[in-house]
C-alpha cells in the first residue's frame, strides 16, 4: 500500500494564464478598440500600441482527435502554439500580422471555412441528438450539417442586416437553451409516452414519476402498479420520461422539428428577447431534412430583404408586426402558435391598434 | 465490433462544404471499435428516426458524484463498441484559450481509454469526450489529474461556470470575467463534484451587456458587466467615423433612450439617460468606450422550459463592484443556494423557486433590499401580502 500514488480530486479548472498567448498576456485588460478586417479575420489594438490578429474558422462541433491535432499543427506553424475555441464552436488563431494571409490561405487550401466574424451567421450551437443523447425528438449534428450547407455563404462571405444566431435543442431539455436565438430549431414529440406496465413498478418511483408532469396529466394506477396518463393533457415535454424509462415518448412518426424566431440575447438596442413559434412541425427527414433547411433559409432570405441595418430578426419583426410577418413569410398561422400554458396571457393583444398585414 | 454496416445515409453527410461531423466520425472509426459502432448505430437511428441511447446509469469515478453521463445502447449484440458509450466531462481553462502542448496531451488520453470523439465544447462549456467504457473511467481520471485537468459538473450540483473572452481580447469588457468564472470555479469545487442541491446551478460571465456567453438566457445566475459613469468619448475619432458611416441614423436614432445627439463633428451623450445597452459602442468601438467605474449586474433565474417555461434572469444586484478574490459574489452565491437548499423541491430550480415562493423570501434571506431595478414595473394586482409585524 505504501507506494499507492496520491490520488488526486478537485483541481478544477486549470489556470487560464499558462494557455494565453505572449500579446494577450501583455495586453490583457488594455485592450482599446477592435476592426473587422474581413468575415474571416479581426484586429485588436492595445492602449500600448500592440496589435493582435484573430482568424476564425468553422467547426462542425463533434470532432475527432485528428481534427484538434491538424488545428494544433496550424497553431504551431502559425500562431505561436496557441489556439482558441469560442463560445460557438469555432476556432481561433493568433498569426502575427505577416502570417495571416498565409494561415487563411493554407486553412482554404485544407478545406476549412474561414469566417464567422461580423453581420451574417456564425457557427450553430447544438445539442447531441441521436449521437449520444437518450431523449431527443431529432438528431442535432445532421440538422445542422444539412441547414449549414446551405447557408455557409453566410459564414464565410455574404453578409446580412445584422448577426443571425441559429440555434438547434433535439429536445424541449434545451440542453442548447435555444430559446433566445434568431431562429431556434426545436426538436419536439408530439404523442404522449407509452406506459410500458410490465417494467415500471421496477423502474420507477411512482409519486415522483406523477410530481414530474407540469399539467398533472399523471395519475397512479393501482390495479397494474404503474401509472395512467390522460393524453389530451399532456404537452409532451418529457420531463416524465427523464424520471421514469418506462413511459418512453420518442416515436419516429409523432417527433419532428419546431421552428422559432426572433430571440436574442444581446441587450443592444433593447433588451435580450426569447425566440417565438412560426413553424409548428416539420418532419424528421434523415439524412438531409429538406422542409426544415427550405424553411431556415426562407427566414433569412425574407429577413434579409426586408430588414434595415443593424436590426436583428427580432427587431425587424417587432417593427413590421406579427401579423406583417407571416404575410411575407407566407407562413400558415394556426392553433398551436396561440400559447395555452403558464405565460399564455403576456402574448395576447390587448388593442385594437394593428396592422392589416 | 459490428461487422461492417452499410451507412448510406450518414455517407450523404460527407458531401457539401460545412464540415461534416461524419467524416470525424469516420476518421476515429478507423482506430476506434466504439467510432465505428457509433456509425452503424446512427445510420439505424437515421433509418428508424428515434435514439438508440438508454437512460443513463450511475457510473462516475471515485468520491465525486458527477462528471461523467453513463450512456448504454439498446442493441449492444448488434453494435458492441457502444455497449457503453460514456461521456467524461473535462473542465476547461476559463476563456478556452489551449496551447497545443495540453490540446495534445489530452489527446493521447482520450485515444488510449476512449472513441477519440469530442465536442468543443459542450453546451454548459466543458470539453465533452463521448464514448468510453466504465471500467476506463478510472484510468482516465488518473491520467487527466497527473496532468492537471479535473471533471465538470454533472447532475444536481453547480455546473462548470462559464466565461466570455472577457479583459483577454475585448475592449468591452468591464470585469474580469475569466477571473471570476475560474475564482468561482476553484472555491465551489465541493458544489460542483458532489450534487447536493435540489436541481443543476449554472453561473454565466459576460462582461458587457452583449453577453455573448447567453448569461442572461443559460445561466441560473448571471453576471453582466456594467459602468456606472459616462461612456468615454474620442472627439476626434467620432469626426474620423463621420466619414464612414452615417452616425446620425446607424447610432443616434437607434439608441434605445434617445440620450445621444449629432451635430455632424461633435456627439453628445446624456449620460443620465443611457441604460449602457452597448449599440453606441458597438458601431464605434474606435471612438467610445465604456466608462471607467465598473462592476457587474447580478441577475438570477435564467433556464430552459423544463417544467414550467423557460425563464430569462432578472435583475437581483443593480452594481457589485467585482474584484479578487470577489468575495462579495462568494457570499451572495452561497446565501442563494441555503434559501434554495432550504425550501427548493427534487429538480426545482431556484429561478421557478422564486415563482413559488416569491422573491421576498428570497430577498430576506439574502439580505438584498428591494429596488426598481429588479422590477420592468411594480404589480398592477392587488392581492398584497402583509408580513405581520408590518401591520400596526
Amino acid at each position: 500500500m505504501a507506494d499507492k500514488p496520491k490520488r488526486i480530486t478537485d483541481l478544477g479548472s486549470p489556470d487560464y494564464n499558462k494557455f494565453l498567448p505572449p500579446v494577450i498576456a501583455k495586453n490583457y485588460g488594455k485592450w482599446k478598440y477592435h476592426e473587422y478586417i474581413n468575415k474571416g479575420v479581426m484586429k485588436h489594438v492595445s492602449e500600448t500600441g500592440d496589435e493582435l490578429y484573430t482568424v476564425r474558422i468553422a467547426t462542425p462541433r463533434l470532432v475527432s482527435t485528428d481534427y484538434i491535432r491538424e488545428m494544433c499543427d496550424f497553431s504551431e506553424k502559425y500562431s505561436g502554439g496557441y489556439l482558441r475555441w469560442t463560445t460557438r464552436h469555432n476556432v481561433e488563431f493568433f498569426p502575427a500580422k505577416e502570417q495571416v494571409d498565409g494561415l487563411v490561405a493554407d486553412l482554404k487550401k485544407a478545406g476549412h471555412l474561414v469566417g464567422g466574424i461580423g453581420y451574417g451567421i456564425s457557427n450553430v450551437v447544438h445539442t447531441q441528438g441521436w449521437i449520444h443523447c437518450h431523449t431527443p425528438a431529432t438528431d442535432a449534428s445532421g440538422v445542422v450539417k444539412a441547414v449549414m450547407d446551405e447557408l455557409h455563404e453566410y459564414f464565410t462571405t455574404k453578409t446580412l442586416p445584422a448577426r443571425v444566431r441559429i440555434a438547434l435543442a433535439c429536445c424541449l431539455n434545451m440542453c442548447g437553451a435555444v430559446h433566445c436565438s434568431d431562429i431556434a430549431i426545436l426538436g419536439i414529440h408530439r404523442l404522449p409516452p407509452k406506459v410500458n406496465e410490465a417494467t415500471l413498478a421496477n423502474q420507477c418511483e411512482i409519486p415522483t414519476t406523477i410530481a414530474s408532469c407540469p399539467t398533472g396529466a399523471i395519475s397512479p394506477n393501482p390495479a397494474t402498479k404503474s401509472v395512467k396518463i390522460k393524453s389530451e393533457r399532456c404537452m409532451y415535454c418529457g420531463n416524465c420520461y427523464t424520471m421514469c424509462p418506462s413511459l418512453p415518448i420518442a416515436d419516429g412518426t409523432g417527433d419532428g422539428i419546431s421552428i422559432y424566431v426572433g430571440g436574442k440575447v444581446s441587450n443592444a438596442r433593447g433588451p435580450a428577447r426569447m425566440s417565438k413559434l412560426v413553424i409548428p412541425f416539420l418532419p424528421n427527414n434523415p439524412p438531409r431534412w429538406p422542409e426544415t433547411v427550405k424553411a431556415v433559409k426562407h427566414l433569412v432570405e425574407v429577413y434579409a430583404q426586408n430588414a434595415k441595418k443593424h436590426e436583428r430578426m427580432g427587431e425587424w419583426i417587432e417593427r413590421i408586426g406579427w401579423e406583417r410577418f407571416f404575410k411575407l413569410t407566407g407562413i400558415p398561422f394556426t392553433y398551436q402558435h396561440i400559447d395555452d400554458f403558464t405565460f399564455a396571457r403576456d402574448t395576447f393583444r390587448m388593442t385594437p391598434t394593428f396592422k392589416w398585414e | 465490433m459490428s461487422k461492417d454496416v452499410k451507412t448510406p445515409m450518414l455517407d450523404d453527410l460527407e458531401k457539401g462544404a460545412w464540415p461534416s461531423f461524419v467524416k470525424e466520425i469516420k476518421k476515429a472509426a478507423k482506430r476506434s471499435n466504439t467510432a465505428h459502432d457509433l456509425l452503424g448505430i446512427l445510420e439505424r437511428s437515421y433509418r428508424d428516426k428515434v435514439t438508440h441511447w438508454k437512460h443513463g446509469g450511475i457510473v462516475g469515478v471515485l468520491g465525486y458524484g458527477g462528471g461523467v453521463i453513463g450512456r448504454y445502447c439498446d442493441l449492444p449484440e448488434e453494435f458492441p463498441g457502444v455497449a457503453h458509450f460514456h461521456t467524461v466531462r473535462i473542465n476547461p481553462p476559463s476563456g478556452f484559450f489551449y496551447t497545443s502542448k495540453a490540446m495534445k496531451e489530452l489527446c493521447d488520453i482520450w485515444d488510449k481509454y476512449g472513441s477519440g470523439l469530442t465536442n468543443l465544447h459542450g453546451s454548459t462549456g466543458d470539453m465533452v469526450w463521448l464514448g468510453t467504457q466504465t471500467d476506463k473511467l478510472e484510468p482516465i481520471f488518473a491520467e487527466i489529474t497527473a496532468k492537471g485537468w479535473d471533471l465538470g459538473g454533472s447532475g444536481s450540483c453547480l455546473r462548470t461556470p462559464s466565461s466570455c473572452v472577457g479583459m483577454a481580447r475585448c475592449e468591452f469588457s468591464n470585469i474580469d470575467t475569466m477571473s471570476i468564472c475560474h475564482t468561482m470555479t476553484q472555491k465551489f469545487q465541493d458544489e460542483l463534484h458532489r450534487p447536493a442541491f435540489p436541481y443543476k446551478f449554472k453561473i454565466k460571465v459576460s462582461g458587457c451587456a452583449n453577453d455573448c456567453t447567453a448569461a442572461v438566457a443559460r445561466a441560473d445566475m448571471s453576471i453582466i458587466g456594467t459602468w456606472k459613469d459616462n461612456i468615454r468619448i474620442d472627439q476626434a475619432e467620432v469626426k474620423n467615423l463621420a466619414k464612414s458611416m452615417n452616425i446620425q441614423e446607424e447610432v443616434v436614432d437607434m439608441c434605445p433612450t434617445k440620450c445621444m445627439s449629432f451635430d455632424g463633428s461633435t456627439l453628445k451623450i446624456n449620460d443620465k439617460d443611457c441604460n449602457r445597452c452597448m449599440h453606441c459602442i458597438n458601431r464605434m468601438p474606435k471612438a467610445l468606450r465604456p466608462g471607467k467605474e465598473k462592476g457587474a449586474t447580478i441577475m438570477l433565474g435564467g433556464k430552459a422550459p423544463i417544467v414550467t417555461g423557460a425563464l430569462m434572469s432578472w435583475v437581483l444586484v443593480p452594481f457589485m463592484k467585482l474584484e479578487a478574490p470577489y468575495d462579495n459574489l462568494e457570499a451572495l452565491i452561497r446565501k442563494l443556494w441555503e434559501w434554495w437548499d432550504d425550501h427548493g423541491k427534487n429538480r426545482e430550480r431556484i429561478g421557478e423557486l422564486v415563482d413559488r415562493m416569491g422573491m421576498r423570501s428570497m430577498l430576506e434571506a439574502t439580505g438584498l433590499p428591494p429596488v426598481p431595478q429588479m422590477v420592468k414595473a411594480p404589480r398592477t394586482n392587488p392581492y398584497v401580502f402583509w408580513a405581520p409585524g408590518e401591520v400596526k
